[in-house]
């Protein structure tokens, strides 16, 4: 991987996924937590679901094939401030719930995985 | 060494049921849409029992339930209620061998752990909400002469409860015994990782509550806690968790203009000046104890001391015999007395875990100790095990930044006590901090300076009732374990009386 690699990428399991849950539920976006519990995850909620604003930024437009539309993925400001030299792989594991996001009743949980930026 | 059976196999003190209902008015009613989930346990990743799936039509029964409840309670003597809630402690404390156990085998903690301190605890809150209902007044001041302003306290009517995974008991006593002293009806979801004990807890006391004034809606957050939190219909919604979803339920709350409370982790400094090195005593051991605490209840406390800051004069020495001291942690089977700790509470939880360990190592973070997850053959075969982990690195590294909710603690230095200050709060979040010294001069400044709700000063992870708990920053809204949580379960009613005769004169 070079420098230039996306901030945010998808593992074709998590692409998989997001196309499942496209045809449930419609357009998609991703907010990564922070905090106790099930923090320091992705979740993913129905687009507009979650509304951000002027303390969050939007790390990438992630284009999954057979979505028409780009899935947003999201990060508080602050949060991004101690997360920017990292790059991020969303992975899915099997898993047991996760707050409010869309893919814990199938069994399976969305994953930050990290790689250090330039590597 | 005691080893107890799990439970509902042979020589068990405790069984769970193969099913559970929501519980809704009294009585356990199937859910709306037939569905259930499977609860596995952490310490074998096999299921023990299967449990209703929630939805938007659950939880509108049980908030009928609630309201139908709410009224009669909200004017039951403070006496009564107070009454209820010892009750409900004796029968937990007739019990507490059995709900240890059971608690142990669906979060896959420790059994020492539950029988020393979730379940005691637990009984204790009832009854200190009960104790503390009964001594609370509301107040009356004189605003001239002839006018008095009354301030009563009323209940809110229903309101709306979400559980999180790490304590499911004591979690759940801790926003229920405020919530039902206070007079109010509640409806509770625990979470879907685990969701069966607060049922074996309800097993023993639910004949103890009017129908109604607590209704159990299991199942997953977007299912059941959404309809939950986002309805028009409770008075306020309580929540534990993380900061995305903790900011959406303030979203919906904004949209029915509801108060909510909020505990959303955080990443607590435990701060060792070098003074703690200075003899060789108890005091020393009991710090190097207090460094190992981030191991308690295998990191998943919102307080976990997961950044351990030392001071540079004896930093070697200090980081030495800690690691010595973790490498003591004793880890298995969750149910034998021994074991100081256990599984991991479900396997994406695991998995995250082992993602930190990796980005850590990845930041150029020294491993001291542990690293890896622990695979069992035989009876712990398939759970979810880490070993306690020390790294040693920079406060700006990921692994110092995040809540982990892992065993593991992200070690560094600093050189005197501003350095200490910038990085104790060089944090997104301020629940929890640790502060060790034989200077009590030392031990106030830095308890004053930081940022952060609960600062133990030459102790750590102590949550008796009647200290208070809750965030500075990000780490949410709201003060637990204390008298003070009533508040947030009332309104203030004022009667604004005139005892003069006489008129105003304006018409």
């Amino acid at each position: 991987m070079t420098s230039s690699a996306p901030r945010v990428e998808l593992t074709p399991a998590a692409a998989e996924l997001l196309l499942r849950l496209r045809g449930t539920h419609g357009p998609l976006m991703f907010h990564q937590s922070g905090g106790c519990c099930d923090g320091s995850a992705p979740m993913c909620y129905p687009a507009g679901e979650f509304r951000t604003g002027g303390s969050d930024v939007m790390l990438a437009s992630l284009v999954v094939e057979g979505v028409a539309e780009p899935v947003e993925f999201w990060m508080s400001k602050s949060q991004y401030e101690v997360w920017s030299h990292t790059r991020l792989i969303i992975d899915v594991v099997a898993g047991r719930g996760s707050g409010f996001s869309l893919e814990a009743p199938e069994g399976v949980r969305f994953l930050t995985r990290s790689r250090l930026v330039g590597t | 060494m005691t080893r107890y059976a799990a439970p509902g196999t042979e020589g068990a003190i405790v069984s769970y049921q193969a099913r559970y209902d929501h519980f809704i008015g009294g009585e356990y009613v199937p859910p709306a849409r037939g569905q259930y989930f499977e609860n596995p346990s952490p310490v074998n990743g096999q299921p023990f029992t299967e449990v209703a799936r929630g939805t938007a039509e659950d939880v509108e029964r049980a908030l009928d339930a609630a309201h139908a409840a709410a009224p009669a309670w909200g004017r039951t003597s403070v006496g009564a209620r107070s009454d209820i809630l010892l009750k409900v402690a004796d029968r937990m404390e007739a019990n507490l061998e059995k709900l240890a156990v059971a608690e142990s085998w669906e979060n896959g903690k420790p059994v020492r752990e539950t029988l020393a301190a979730d379940i005691p605890l637990a009984i204790d809150h009832f009854r200190y909400f009960a104790g503390a209902i009964r001594a609370q007044e509301g107040s009356l001041g004189e605003v001239d002469d002839d006018t008095v302003a009354y301030h009563f306290h009323e209940p809110l009517g229903v309101v709306a409860q979400i559980i999180p995974w790490n304590f499911p008991i004591l979690m759940a006593v801790w926003k229920l015994a405020p919530a039902l002293a206070a007079g109010n009806a509640v409806v509770l979801k625990p979470a879907e990782q685990t969701p069966a004990s607060i049922h074996y807890w309800l097993s023993l006391v639910s004949d103890l509550l009017p129908p109604g004034v607590l209704n159990i809606v299991n199942g997953f957050g977007v299912e059941a806690g959404k309809p939950l939190a986002s309805s028009p219909r409770v008075a306020k919604v309580a929540f534990t968790g993380e900061t995305t979803t903790g900011r959406l339920i303030m979203q919906y709350a904004a949209e029915n203009i509801k108060p909510v409370t909020l505990e959303l982790g955080g990443k607590s400094p435990n701060i060792f000046f070098d003074d703690v090195w200075s003899r060789d005593d108890d005091f020393r051991d009991k710090a190097l104890e207090g460094f190992t605490m981030f191991a308690l209840n295998q990191g998943e406390v919102c307080t976990c001391p997961s950044r351990a800051l030392v001071q540079q004069g004896h930093y070697s020495e200090f980081i030495e015999a800690a690691v010595e001291r973790t490498e003591l942690i004793k880890p298995g089977h969750p149910l034998d007395t021994d074991t100081m700790i256990g599984a991991q509470a479900s396997n994406d939880q695991l998995e995250k875990i082992l993602s930190y360990l990796d980005i850590g190592q990845q930041e150029g973070a020294k491993v001291l100790t542990g690293g890896h997850r622990i695979e069992y053959d035989g009876e712990l075969a398939g759970g979810y095990y880490v070993q306690p982990t020390i790294f040693e690195g920079d406060n700006r590294m990921r692994i110092f930044q995040e809540e982990i909710f892992g065993p593991v603690v992200s070690v560094t230095s600093f050189a005197d006590f501003d350095d200490a200050m910038k990085l104790a709060n060089d944090t997104l979040y301020g629940l929890g901090a640790g502060v060790w010294t034989r200077d009590m001069n030392t031990a106030y400044r830095a308890g004053r300076a930081i940022q952060a709700g609960r600062v133990w000063t030459n102790c750590y992870h102590a949550y008796p009732a009647h200290a208070a708990f809750g965030g500075y920053k990000q780490s949410g809204i709201g003060r637990e374990t204390h008298k003070m949580m009533l508040e947030h379960y009332q309104q203030t009613k004022n009667l604004l009386v005139s005892y003069s005769p006489k008129k105003l004169g304006f018409f």
